[in-house]
């Protein structure tokens, strides 16, 4: 097999591919959202319980390429217990990462097996494929963030 | 010089008619089908999408540049006569091509897509008005769909479509329901980019015609493939793309009946579409340069000539014959291979050399990425024509598509590479 296809489809994403983690169903979701890359026809659908300012659980259920389900599944795995300054730090940390912008270490993040997607960013098509759920997640904490300004608004 | 040119081409297959059409011999006038990727010779099976170019035509647009540059219709020079006259050689070369049209009717456009949009915003303003009806069909390409969704929308006419069976077939028993008096368009394509299915539109034309509408073929897929005669077809209009047969991009051709274009409003403004011009006034230039504002795409329409005359000299009965063996035989290999789907008529005769298919477990574009490991260039996506991928029921597909330049091996290749493909995704 080339070389080039092995470290875009690493045996870590490839094992996140065939046994995606995170798809279950949350009883007490604070926040559902539904993602969409149009042109390739990738689905996600994420909702996360979020107590004291953690993600206490998230589930996730992506229906795509083996890159954007892999994604999904490592992004379950590696939010659960952190604050949402936390994800978002993260999620920062996967952009640049999947971009190629350099700036990934000084960021000072752990990305565990996601480290294992800095082969996508020699394909510029299936970038999005790789964001597809980091784009799901920011969203979802910015409409559950935003939820809750309101209500405090609203009892203050 | 060692160069080959596409009088190899012509040496074995009008000399040998025996041998007759001979892709392997037709090849060798591809430069770019010597190029390795990956390590492995190209297989390029995306010629839907746009084929490549004969070496003839790649010099004709360098020597253009090279030796003749300059402005059409303008200048009294050696070099401005010279390309005028070049350009206005495909002209004609475009209109004998498509069965014997007048150069006043060939438009050059920048491709299908501009020429549908230039009927719809002249034509289609002018003509179609609340309560009328567009008739289309659910296997069209996005360029020749939004153009009407957004007249119908402007407009308040209605949008219907002609529906397609289970095959990819249109459902012609429908056309007497659908295509109704009000109807004053219908937009079909001449072959689906997607399911490979080639619409019976004579037989569209003529019954659109009983009802007083006027019909736009949308030739992308059509013209490449296979014989064509807007006469004889009655085609008031036909649309193609030059990069999808061999020539440049950037150029394409929108053919409209002489009548209907004489009294349809310029599309641009500007240089040479006028006649003269005055400070409170501007009339416009005779057909086809009233709907030509700007300079045009010179270089595109020389290579775009060399482009027809290569297909004239192989012939397109001949195309169509080679590719309607090629996809049969492709449609066979790949129905072997249980673990695809495959869309579109299974009669050759039915369907043009783009075959559309999905892995019952492997996403299209993870199929594309494997087979670009292999040398194979084929298209993953909704190919532009997402509401047919929906009502298919898929959100994408991959799509192997043939041209003159491919052979039995080619297909054989992508077989055993898909073969292999499951292997390393561990399906088999």
């Amino acid at each position: 097999m080339t070389d080039p296809l092995n470290s875009l489809y690493r045996d870590i994403i490839m094992d996140h591919y065939r046994y995606p983690r995170g798809h279950k169903h949350l009883e007490h979701a604070s926040v559902t959202s539904e993602g969409k890359n149009p042109t390739c026809g990738d689905e996600i659908e994420l909702a996360l319980e979020i107590e004291e300012g953690k993600v206490a659980d998230i589930s996730v259920g992506c229906k795509g390429c083996a890159i954007s389900v892999a994604s999904a599944s490592m992004l379950s795995e590696l939010v659960v217990g952190k604050t949402l300054d936390e994800v978002k730090k993260i999620a920062k940390a996967v952009k640049a990462l999947l971009k190629g912008e350099e700036d990934v270490e000084h960021l000072n993040v752990a990305l565990g097996d996601l480290e294992a997607l800095q082969g996508v960013k020699d394909y510029p098509v299936r970038v999005k494929c790789a964001l597809l759920s980091w784009t799901t997640l920011i969203e979802s904490v910015a409409s559950w963030e935003q939820e809750e300004s309101r209500k405090i608004g609203t009892t203050e | 010089m060692g160069r080959i040119t596409m009088n190899n081409v012509v040496d074995s297959t009008a000399v040998d008619t025996i041998v007759g059409f001979d892709p392997t011999i037709i090849k060798k006038d591809f430069p770019i089908l010597e190029r390795m990727v990956h390590n492995r010779r190209l297989v390029y099976l995306d010629s839907a999408a746009t084929t490549q170019k004969p070496l003839s035509v790649i010099e004709a647009v360098n020597d253009y540049y090279r030796y003749t540059n300059a402005n059409v219709h303008r200048g009294l020079h050696t070099l401005a006569d010279e390309a005028t006259a070049a350009f206005e050689k495909t002209r004609k070369l475009a209109a004998n091509f498509l069965g014997g049209a007048k150069s006043a009717e060939i438009i050059y456009t920048r491709s299908a897509t501009e020429s549908i949009n230039l009927v719809a915003s002249t034509w289609g303003r002018a003509n179609i008005m609340k309560g009328d009806r567009i008739v289309t069909t659910q296997m069209e390409h996005h360029a020749n769909l939004v153009p009407w969704i957004v007249l119908a929308k402007n407009t308040r006419a209605e949008l219907e479509y002609l529906k397609i069976d289970k095959d990819g077939k249109l459902n012609l028993d429908e056309m007497d329901k659908v295509i109704t008096a009000n109807t004053k368009l219908v937009a079909v394509t001449h072959m689906s980019n997607v399911l490979g299915t080639i619409n019976p539109v004579g037989e569209i034309i003529d019954f659109a015609h009983k009802r007083g509408a006027v019909v736009l073929v949308d030739g992308a897929q059509g013209a490449p493939h296979m014989p064509v005669d807007v006469k004889a077809l009655d085609a008031d209009f036909y649309a193609l793309s030059a990069h999808k047969m061999l020539g440049p991009t950037g150029i394409g051709i929108l053919y409209g009946k002489e009548k209907l274009l004489e009294q349809m409003e310029p599309y641009n403004y500007g240089g040479e579409m006028i006649n003269e011009v005055r400070y409170d006034y501007a009339d416009w230039a005779e057909l086809p340069y009233k709907f030509e504002a700007g300079t045009p795409n010179i270089a595109g329409a020389v290579g775009f000539g060399v482009a027809i005359d290569y297909l004239n000299k192989l012939s397109m009965e001949a195309i169509r014959n080679h590719e309607m063996e090629l996809t049969a035989y492709a449609l066979e290999k790949l129905a072997r291979l249980d673990f695809l789907k495959i869309f579109g008529p299974f009669d050759p005769e039915q369907r043009g050399g783009a075959i559309s298919f999905v892995d019952k477990d492997i996403h299209p574009h993870d199929i594309a990425q494997f087979l670009d490991s292999q040398g194979i260039a084929i298209r993953a996506g909704h190919h532009c024509a997402m509401p047919l991928t929906r009502l298919l029921g898929i959100p994408a597909t991959a799509r192997a598509s043939f041209y003159i330049y491919n052979t039995h091996d080619d297909i054989d290749n992508l077989a055993g590479s898909l073969k292999e493909m499951r292997r390393y995704f561990k399906y088999d």
